[in-house]
């Protein structure tokens, strides 16, 4: 036994916790908007400039669509997926100025005036990203509905430099979901990936 | 290994990573519509009326449909049994609400986003009825007249004198051992665009098998199958979800039909809950009775699931106890209760799943009591024939499979149970994976080319699982070619006709279609070479028969022809759509899994550290795809035994949580690299002419017992209620 054993234990630590986390989740929810003031909402278009792939952009939408709507429906850029559309999933894992997001979480008229990377603006033509090509390598996917996502997540979990162990790796790509399961590879290709970059 | 094909990288790999795969909620039709689906909020009752005014204000908006708009159902539908039919019960035909979650209403709109919005305020008034919380309903046998799932197995099963037996053995074990709901959650949710042109119907779908929509659409509408074209080029991730035809799948082509538009309908999370079927929640009572040397005088398991009010959905989870281990005295035994709930389907891994679960955590039990390594006692109990029929198995080397684990893992050095490491206490478990092996009738073709390249052309889906990858393995080795100049033409219904990609039997069905008509390719040209088609063989693009040899250009280019096309077919006796393996050997997968806990008593926490497969299921086409389906069943077991649940709440009618929040499901960072799997040298010669079987679902199969024992060896805490959470483990 320690020396220095703690008075509060580590189960009571967590119990407390828990009822601090839930009591900052009390926050007052609105109810849903009446239907005159819904559809005033879809009459208002906001104009977005925004840049994808290197590729300047200009559209008018409801303020309401999210940058995935708007990627795969209107701009048919449908290798970024939507398999949850509240951030749960992260098959929609884009970069906005370099960093990963979901887009599904993001409105497009925030990424006004900004940069978007996606799974399509990764390759050099045929020429696979070091990433594209060590999903491949190490059978990183089966059904490949995640991948993309995983993809530019990992490109994100590279660039922020969180690759310093399997450990590391693992947690830092633990917010997309690859229900094939393909973890262990996952986690390997992005691991041979950095050490490629490296 | 000698069965171990070439682990060549996937055939799809660059589509997929490069985001140009299709999947059916990526493709659009000119002139479409969005569909969004308005869903009951009770559980029983009708619909007594829906105000969709607020609705059709939102600019976009075209139609808010309703029961009375509907096309009603062609009496062809009753020819279509349940399945491939998920259920009888089409939603919107009448007022009837059966379960929450039910479609009521579709909204369809210019914008998906009006679409959406506008679902969220149709206005639906409900008569609401007293519903049945079906956990806690009465245990019922399953009536056959109730759907045809019923059918599928033998709901009650007796060798012997089972309960005699137990009740006189010397040594017993066993008890009632229980598992939630839980959902597939394919990545992909469930997405259907129908497109209508005049009388013919082209759905684009997430399937797992493409003819069971068109006969169903087909039936649906009255039509000939030859009016309805299926595509499904990707489906992302089925695991039984999208293996049989839901009612959205029609609801959409009906919608099309309405509004006279293309109309995209994409499921939502939340829906995939509602709309589509879980694996039902189960109680298993398995008893075990044994001699002093461990050898089993008597299996009893008797197991109930819930299910819908329409159909009788039936998990046949004692199959295990009739075919796992070898026993004089058996007795199996399949109930159900009923309930308002989405009807459950199969899911990764139906039946020997659940069922492993149960008798892999009483035979743990009994080897406790019994003071005897769990592996020794599945040793002394070894199923030399199938357990059920008597009859010898198509193929089995689980001893081999046995010893390659224990030592693989270092099953006989392990550490000793409850040996600290920081925080954590570590625990080893093993228990048996097994799956029934289906076969379901399939054909191919193969074209071959004089320039020596090679078509397939199949209706199958790949939905992950590889075959697009080794059916070229496949025909490549018949006609002497490299996989990567073979490519398969798969996902249109169109092609020619393939069994489902489900019952893990893609591989050994039309897999040997494939090979079956790259041999009559191979016959074909045999005959322009002028030699007997049983003296050649095909090898770099040459057809030789002893030191003769001619390129297939040659032999092509002199016949005057630019290609050579045959059909193929792997066909069952009696015609049949599906059998579990021939009736002179049954067939089965095998294998064991051995497991590495750690558990935190004080947080109640559980880890996987690593974990070793090795899996007797004949010949392996691709090792490296085949690892890959492993690993996946294996973190699919550790979600079952450490993870999932879905829970029905009582006083509401409806799944507590229907997102990937209140549901957890596993993530990188639950699973250890270190997961080792492997293959025994096998070929199946009994089951198809491949000498391969399936094993999409064996991987998920043993995994959560397993982890239950290495529980128990952790902590001596013994938990026979799925999923181990921490709860559970602080209870102790």
């Amino acid at each position: 036994m320690s020396k220095h054993q703690p008075t509060i234990s580590r189960r009571d630590l967590m119990r407390n916790s828990a009822i601090a986390a839930a009591g900052a989740a009390v926050v007052p929810v609105d109810s849903a908007g009446a239907a005159g003031s819904t559809s005033k909402q879809f009459e208002a278009l906001a104009m977005v400039h925004v840049e994808i792939n290197g590729v300047d952009h200009q559209l008018e939408l409801p303020p309401r669509v999210t940058l995935l709507d708007m990627l795969r429906e209107r701009l048919q850029l449908t290798g970024t997926k939507k398999g949850c559309n509240r951030g749960e999933c992260g098959a929609c894992t884009v970069l906005l100025d370099g960093r990963r997001v979901n887009a599904c979480l993001v409105l497009a008229v925030a990424a006004a005036g900004r940069k978007v990377t996606t799974i399509e603006g990764l390759s050099d033509g045929p020429r696979l990203h070091p990433v594209q090509q060590a999903f491949i390598d190490h059978d990183a996917f089966q059904c490949g509905f995640c991948t993309c996502g995983q993809i530019m997540s990992a490109v994100g979990c590279i660039a922020e430099g969180h690759t310093g162990s399997n450990a590391e790796i693992r947690e830092w790509m633990s917010g997309n979901i690859c229900r094939c399961s393909a973890y262990p590879q996952i986690a390997a290709a992005v691991e041979a990936a950095a050490r490629e970059k490296a | 290994m000698g069965n171990l094909g070439q682990p060549i990288a996937r055939a799809d790999g660059f589509v997929k990573v490069t985001g140009t795969a299709r999947y059916a909620g990526d493709q659009n039709q000119v002139g479409q519509l969005y569909a969004v689906l308005v869903a009951s909020t009770v559980p029983a009752g009708r619909v007594s009326a829906i105000d969709t005014r607020a609705a059709l204000a939102i600019p976009g908006v075209t139609r808010v449909l309703v029961a009375a708009d509907m096309p009603r159902i062609h009496a062809d539908l009753d020819k279509i049994t349940v399945p491939p039919l998920a259920t009888r019960f089409i939603p919107m035909q009448s007022d009837t609400i059966v379960h929450e979650g039910q479609p009521v209403a579709i909204v369809v709109s210019e914008s998906l986003e009006a679409a959406e919005a506008a679902a969220t305020i149709v206005r639906v008034s409900y008569e609401r009825a007293a519903f049945i919380v079906p956990e806690t309903a009465a245990v019922v046998s399953a009536d056959p007249k109730k759907g045809s799932y019923s059918m599928s197995n033998a709901l009650e099963f007796n060798k012997g004198d089972a309960p005699a037996a137990i009740a006189a053995a010397p040594v017993k074990a066993g008890a009632a051992y229980t598992q939630p709901s839980r959902h597939a959650n394919p990545m992909e949710p469930s997405a259907t665009i129908a497109a209508w042109k005049g009388d013919h119907l082209t759905v684009y779908d997430a399937v797992q098998h493409l003819p069971a929509v068109q006969n169903v659409m087909a039936a649906v509408f009255g039509l000939p199958a030859t009016s309805v074209r299926v595509v499904s080029p990707h489906t992302g991730g089925g695991f039984g979800a999208k293996a049989f035809v839901w009612p959205h799948e029609i609801l959409a082509a009906m919608a099309a039909k309405v509004v006279r538009r293309p109309v995209k309908l994409v499921l939502s999370r939340q829906q995939m809950y509602g709309m589509v079927g879980p694996q039902p929640q189960m109680v298993h009572d398995v008893r075990l009775g044994a001699g002093a040397d461990g050898k089993l005088l008597g299996v009893s398991h008797a197991a109930t699931n819930i299910t819908g009010v329409t159909e009788d959905y039936v998990e046949f989870g004692a199959v295990p106890g009739r075919t796992f281990y070898a026993c004089d005295n058996i007795a199996t035994s399949q109930r159900i209760r009923r309930g308002n709930i989405t009807l459950p389907t199969f899911m990764r891994s139906p039946w020997d799943g659940p069922g492993s679960w149960a008798l892999g955590s009483a035979m743990d039990e009994l080897a406790r009591t019994l003071n005897m390594d769990p592996l020794d006692l599945r040793l002394i109990n070894y199923a030399e024939t199938d357990p059920e029929s008597g009859k010898p198995w198509s193929s089995k080397k689980l001893r081999e499979a046995y010893e390659e684990g224990a030592r693989r893992f270092g099953w006989r050095t392990r550490v000793k149970g409850g040996t600290r490491d920081g925080h954590w206490r570590i625990g080893c478990g093993m228990a048996d994976c097994s799956q029934g092996q289906a076969r379901f009738h399939s054909t191919a073709r193969v074209c071959l080319k004089a320039d020596g390249t090679a078509r397939i052309e199949s209706s199958f889906c790949d939905i992950g699982t590889g075959p697009a990858t080794i059916f070229p393995q496949i025909a490549a080795e018949v006609l002497g070619l490299d996989p990567k100049q073979i490519l398969a033409v798969a996902g249109d219904s169109d092609l020619p006709y393939s069994g489902p990609t489900y019952g893990s039997g893609t591989t050994i069905s039309t897999g040997a279609a494939v090979q079956h008509a790259a041999l009559g390719v191979r016959a074909k040209l045999a005959r322009l070479t002028g030699w007997p088609a049983e003296d050649v063989t095909m090898r770099d693009a040459r057809i030789m028969r002893g030191n003769e040899a001619r390129t297939i250009r040659e032999v092509l280019g002199e016949a005057g022809v630019s290609e050579l096309t045959s059909d193929g077919a792997f066909d069952l006796p009696g015609g049949a759509f599906v059998d579990m393996g021939s009736s002179a050997f049954p067939a089965r997968t095998f294998g064991a899994i051995f497991v590495e806990v750690g558990v935190d008593q004080e947080l109640g926490l559980l880890r996987l550290r690593r974990a070793t497969g090795v899996y007797s299921a004949g010949r392996i086409i691709n090792p490296r795809t085949a690892r890959s389906q492993m690993i996946g069943g294996i973190v699919w077991g550790w979600g079952m035994a450490a993870m999932e649940a879905s829970h029905f709440e009582p006083t509401l009618g409806r799944w507590l949580a229907k997102d990937l929040a209140g549901v957890a499901l596993p993530v990188n960072a639950d699973i250890p690299p270190d997961i080792d799997v492997g293959f025994v040298d096998e070929f199946d010669a009994n089951s198809g002419p491949l000498g391969a079987k399936g094993i999409g679902e064996l991987g998920a199969t043993g995994v959560a017992a397993a982890v239950g024992n290495a529980v128990y060896d952790a902590i001596g805490l013994r938990i026979r209620d799925l999923p181990i959470t921490p709860e559970k483990i602080l209870a102790a």
